[in-house]
């Protein structure tokens, strides 16, 4: 059984410019032990995904739709102090800028005996020791317990932070771009202790980022999402290799390389659509230099294409084909005129 | 030989922090040093870029270029000329031949400014355009350059109206409407979401190339250095640890800090072996710069002269390292 199941999850956001569907439809699962990045830019609905998970969405979201199976249990359903009683110790959440999100004015020992007391039912002494074991195991020295968070740098914050999402031993780790405030280096080793520990505690992994490169290392699964839906998923190997949805196919051209062969970047052209005004049909028909008729008026579902991949597209059939002429596609369409309209901003 | 268009001499900035309690009980008066003398020198119609981790001095390299703070001592010549003391309309020349492209095009921009009066203001102050029409088809011409097509749908909108690669175009655009010489990008790129980043990048390799602008770039993005730069530094602490060709700086690095720059970068192919990166993760602050090399202290390869002795810049194979696991002339300043 899968540890989380997400059925047709569907999230709308009450705005001045009117309903904004940030979600739509999405749907995936996370067997025990893998770990899965869910790509795509900023807007995509990724981060919103990841807050309607563990029940913290802002004042303004509603869940419309959908079910979130956590083993087995449909979290949704949950009466609130039930709800409550998953954060931390079943599911616990890395949060964006988690660098910021620990207090300035407390010892980051301190807050982390809090938090272990508090959530585990631990005694303080167990607790401090919990701690120590923690700063241990995400490579820092337990020692640096005792500063306060303006003392530690950047790489030490977000290991402290990962630390404290481990603290109770959750099966599931949700991590929303948890190195992208980071210099390369640190990124480097922060990402090599979240693969240690990957491995040494068999926890589950649910990473959001804008990155692919930090889904190719630390990822073995991965979900593309573009204007709130999952457009291509899969194992990370197939995905990258044989991509079947164009988006995906147009950012594997669009990114520089430090170490391909790579002469001339195509952009993916135009920008993604206002979700206060989602198309029509498919989402990317704009954008997209494969489009026919069909992707104007008929949204395509997330389908199956074999070995466990799958891909929102009405021509995934053809994507060996389509793969070999995508780069040239790309670039005479980023040639014409831009025709999408420009966004509002929301 | 042709003179280069920017030299940069023993550049140095250093910032005093005043105030805190210690510092008046104790009297001990502390010193950021962000720049400890950068020197390089950057040809006509050539793109360099500056790379480094956050803190290394790159973005107060280009600050100083572009006349925006002073430096502490060292200096800068454009076309030969001296430039710390330029005033009037000596300065405004200057202005007007060096043009910058931020990180965050949202505040590049004045929010209560429409596009087309953003654009023209800059061709008022410097007086270019013989009449009104003139200087409106010059804000068209540019933004058509940008692939803002057709311009007069963007000439009446507010920054907000549009989203943030378009911003980027549009500062770009106005960057490029004075007939700069040369181009300094700090981050151009990192704001924007992935999938437009790819459009600005070809767009500026495009265009400078088209203008034969001379540009500096300034990213944490070793990727993108490659993509757009003939030229790469690598920054270490306010110092320059190795400088030349990018397919060398990047395709073989030789300075200890370079490499393990190049091998931390994660690869967006999952089939490529992971790299082992073996220095230390902690970042060295600008405040208690070391004796010696300022990399020593992270060094893999570190020996006893490194401690003692700063390496200067040496010509090694074709590129310049400072790095004593290198024997050659060093340079003088």
């Amino acid at each position: 059984m899968a540890l989380l199941d997400v059925e047709r999850l569907s999230v709308e956001y009450q705005t001045l410019q009117g309903t904004v569907r940030a979600v739509r439809d999405v749907s995936f699962s996370l067997p025990p032990g893998r770990a899965l990045g869910l790509v795509g830019e900023s807007g995509c609905g990724k981060t919103t995904l990841a807050r309607a998970l563990i029940g913290v969405l802002p004042r303004n979201a509603r869940i419309t739709e959908g079910a979130v199976r956590f083993e087995g249990t449909d979290l949704l359903r949950l009466p609130a102090d039930q709800f409550n009683d998953y954060r931390w110790r079943r599911i616990a959440m890395v949060p964006q800028a988690a660098m910021d999100s620990l207090d300035p004015v407390q010892r980051v020992g301190d807050q982390m005996v809090e938090t272990i007391v508090l959530r585990g039912n631990l005694t303080r002494a167990a607790a401090a020791d919990r701690a120590r074991e923690l700063f241990a195991m995400v490579g820092l020295q337990p020692d640096r317990l005792r500063l306060y968070p303006h003392e530690l740098s950047g790489g030490m914050k977000q290991r402290a932070v990962i630390a404290m999402a481990l603290a109770l031993r959750p099966p599931l780790v949700i991590a929303d771009e948890p190195v992208t405030a980071l210099d390369v280096i640190v990124q480097h080793q922060v990402l090599q202790t979240l693969r240690d520990l990957r491995e040494a505690l068999g926890v589950s992994l649910l990473l959001i980022t804008h990155d692919i490169s930090v889904v190719a290392s630390l990822c073995d699964d991965v979900a593309v999402m573009y204007a709130g839906r999952i457009v291509e998923s899969g194992t990370v190997r197939q995905v990258f290799a044989e991509p079947r949805h164009p988006y995906t196919m147009g950012l594997r051209n669009a990114f520089p390389s430090l170490r391909a062969e790579q002469e001339h970047l195509v952009p993916i052209e135009g920008y993604p659509p206002d979700l206060a005004h989602p198309p029509q049909g498919c989402a990317f028909t704009a954008r997209c230099p494969f489009a026919i008729p069909r992707c104007w008026e008929e949204d395509p579902v997330l389908r199956a294409e074999g070995d466990g991949q799958e891909a929102a597209c009405h021509r995934a059939h053809e994507a060996p084909v389509l793969r070999v002429q995508a780069a040239e596609a790309f670039a005479r369409l980023a040639g014409d005129e831009i025709r999408s309209a420009p966004r509002e901003a929301c | 030989m042709l003179m280069p268009m920017l030299e940069v001499a023993n550049l140095q900035k250093h910032y005093t922090l005043h105030g805190g309690m210690m510092a008046s009980v104790f009297g001990g008066r502390r010193v950021v040093h962000a720049l400890n003398g950068v020197s390089f020198n950057v040809e006509q119609g050539q793109s360099l870029g500056l790379a480094g981790e956050s803190g290394c001095g790159k973005t107060t390299t280009a600050k100083l270029i572009l006349k925006l703070l002073r430096p502490t001592s060292g200096a800068i010549r454009f076309a030969g000329r001296d430039i710390s003391d330029l005033e009037g309309a000596d300065l405004l020349g200057y202005r007007r031949q060096v043009q910058f492209v931020f990180q965050n095009p949202y505040e590049a921009l004045n929010p209560r400014f429409t596009i087309l009066r953003a654009m023209l203001e800059p061709l008022v102050i410097h007086g270019i355009g013989a009449s009104a029409l003139n200087r409106v088809e010059r804000v068209a011409d540019a933004l058509r350059q940008v692939h803002l097509d057709p311009p007069e749908a963007f000439f009446m909108k507010y920054p907000h109206h549009l989203s943030g690669g378009q911003l980027q175009r549009v500062v770009i655009a106005r960057a490029l409407l004075v007939e700069p010489r040369l181009l300094v990008a700090d981050e151009p790129v990192s704001m924007l979401d992935v999938s437009v980043r790819a459009g600005v990048l070809n767009l500026m390799r495009d265009l400078t190339r088209r203008h034969g602008l001379t540009t500096i770039y300034i990213s944490h993005d070793l990727a993108l250095i490659r993509y757009m730069c003939t030229t790469t530094a690598v920054m270490y602490l306010g110092t320059i640890c190795e400088i030349g060709s990018t397919a060398e700086v990047i395709g073989r690095p030789k300075h200890p800090y370079t490499q393990a720059l190049v091998a931390a970068v994660p690869d967006p192919d999952p089939t490529r072996a992971e790299r082992v990166v073996k220095i230390s993760d902690t970042v060295p602050t600008p405040l208690h710069i070391p004796v010696g090399c300022p990399f020593a202290d992270r060094c893999p390869m570190v020996m006893d002269i490194c401690r003692t002795v700063r390496p200067a810049l040496r010509a090694i194979e074709g590129v310049r390292v400072a790095c004593h696991l290198y024997e050659g002339p060093e340079e003088v300043h």
